[in-house]
């Protein structure tokens, strides 16, 4: 038996769409049985909020009288990219200020845009015959901007490696504290209820798939960049470590602040916690068992950040939450870097849409490559 | 009674001494070590929570400082968590020392146990969010 996106969001339309979260299904299935949880569910729903550096805004300022074309542009002092049309720009989550450094980011702007703050615009231009002015210092808000939306090239990393530090100092890494001698172990996903693991061959989210992201609802606009379908999977079809990630598009004028966070990592830099929530149409068996995934179905690699050994060590996920790893005999401490309770608390309130018909699944424009992409590195060459 | 929280420092070959002993003896204090990094022929540091009267531990602190490659220094802080505008994300866990910083695994909520903490303020700079303060 099967069932189509169009006869579940029949359902989520009427009120009676049966959903649960990624966690909570694990024991749906455990107790009625895969066929018998399959004829009972539409819909599971997952949830992340992890630092995700991959991440910025566009933002249309409107024209001033007389109008300039922006070549150099700053928001509180931090540095957008104004290299497309005469009043866009783009201001990236890790972009940091010319005033204070790594104290305040392009994270920051975004997260007080959101909260609806007055930011500082100001922008150079070298005057042209058609945008005479040369330069504007000015305020804005989210009120009296046109367009301003986050366009994150890489969020939702699939899986990715646990990390430690082998050397005998104390390492500062988008990863976190590394104490030295193997001190820590850090990783960052929220495991059996993150949206890429519950779906690990990419069957329901693809190109066009509606998503909660940063508190309202928005969409997978392409394969996030180092998307690598190829990665080693086990026989449940989940990947070791990074593999698929999402492009994602939201209207950063109706996100939460509580959703979008500003981050600083000790001398490492800025990143922004996004928090997204995909839910997964329950279209067969299959589907339903894919997301019945337990955190110890779920593997990862051990990395050492320094780069000087191949730890070729394995763990899993219930293994990490237990709060110890071991490496090479001993007990290690285990360090969560994503937010588990942020991420349940976006897939409980994925399932309330859900359930009350606020929020209606897609079936995706266009399917994601599932092979023949591993990932390039950049090479030396010859100019 | 009153309780502080100090931090001994050791120089090398300082560590003979029996201060620990002696306070408690000569003194009248309570001792509770919170932390405690101290071997033979190496620098060592001792963090511990000191509790008696006002005068007992007026007189024990200046014994501390009459001996020779012993240092002591008051802890004057105390830990500031904004829990409100916490996420409780886990990147603090990774530098505290005494376990006084914990991820709650049913919850996954962070927990401070302020008694264990040691008012070291690593967690401050490990905070991605700047919600953990040091105030005097």
């Amino acid at each position: 038996m099967q069932k189509t996106v169009a006869e579940i969001n029949e359902k989520i339309k009427s009120g009676k769409a049966v959903v649960f979260t990624a966690e909570e299904i694990i024991s749906v299935v455990e107790e009625k049985g895969v066929k018998k949880a399959f004829e009972e569910v539409d819909v599971v729903t997952t949830g992340t909020f992890g630092p995700m550096c991959s991440s910025g805004m566009f933002i249309n300022f409107g024209h001033s009288n007389p109008p300039i074309r922006m070549n150099k542009v700053t928001l509180n002092d931090v540095p957008a990219y104004a290299g497309v049309a005469a009043v866009d720009a783009y201001i990236g989550a890790t972009e940091m200020s010319e005033r204070l450094g790594m104290q305040y980011g392009g994270a920051h702007v975004i997260e007080d845009f959101i909260k609806g703050k007055d930011i500082v615009l100001s922008a150079e231009s070298y005057g042209t015959d058609c945008y005479p002015r040369k330069d504007i210092k000015t305020t804005i808000n989210k009120n009296n901007v046109n367009q301003a939306y986050l366009f994150n090239p890489r969020n939702c990393y699939q899986n990715y490696a646990a990390a430690t530090n082998s050397t005998d100092k104390i390492m500062y890494t988008y990863m976190g504290t590394l104490l030295p001698e193997f001190g820590n172990v850090t990783y960052s996903t929220s495991g059996e209820l993150s949206p890429l693991l519950n779906d690990p061959e990419y069957r329901t989210i693809g190109i066009g798939t509606r998503v909660f992201i940063g508190g309202t609802q928005g969409y997978v606009a392409w394969e996030g960049t180092q998307h690598d379908p190829d990665q080693e999977r086990l026989e449940n079809g989940v990947p070791v470590g990074g593999a698929g990630t999402l492009a994602l598009i939201g209207d950063a004028k109706k996100m939460s602040s509580r959703y979008i966070r500003a981050a600083i990592y000790e001398k490492y830099g800025v990143s922004m916690f996004v928090g997204v929530g995909i839910p997964i149409p329950i279209l067969d068996e299959d589907m339903l068992m894919k997301t019945a995934v337990r955190n110890r179905d779920i593997q990862t690699v051990l990395v050492d950040k320094s780069g000087r050994e191949n730890l070729n060590i394995k763990v899993n996920y219930e293994q990490l939450r237990s709060g110890f790893v071991e490496i090479r005999g001993n007990k290690v401490h285990t360090v969560p870097l994503s937010s588990i309770k942020f991420a349940r608390e976006i897939a409980s309130e994925l399932k309330r849409q859900v359930q009350q018909g606020e929020f209606l699944l897609t079936q995706p424009v266009e399917m994601f490559n599932k092979k023949g992409h591993r990932l390039n590195k950049l090479e030396d060459r010859e100019i | 009674m009153k309780t502080i929280k100090v931090s001994l420092h050791y120089s090398l070959n300082s560590i003979t001494t029996p201060v620990v002993s002696n306070l408690i003896r000569k003194f009248n204090v309570e001792v509770n070590i919170l932390h405690a990094n101290i071997s033979l022929n190496k620098i060592g540091t001792l963090i511990a929570d000191i509790t008696g009267e006002e005068k007992d531990i007026q007189d024990a602190l200046a014994y501390i400082e009459k001996q020779d490659g012993i240092r002591y220094k008051v802890f004057n802080n105390k830990l500031i968590w904004q829990e409100e505008d916490c996420v409780h994300c886990g990147a603090c866990t990774a530098v505290c020392p005494s376990n006084a910083l914990t991820m709650n695994k049913d919850t996954w909520c962070l927990e401070f146990s302020k008694e264990k903490c040691l008012v070291c303020g690593l967690c401050t700079k490990a905070c991605p969010l700047n919600v953990m303060s040091l105030q005097a």
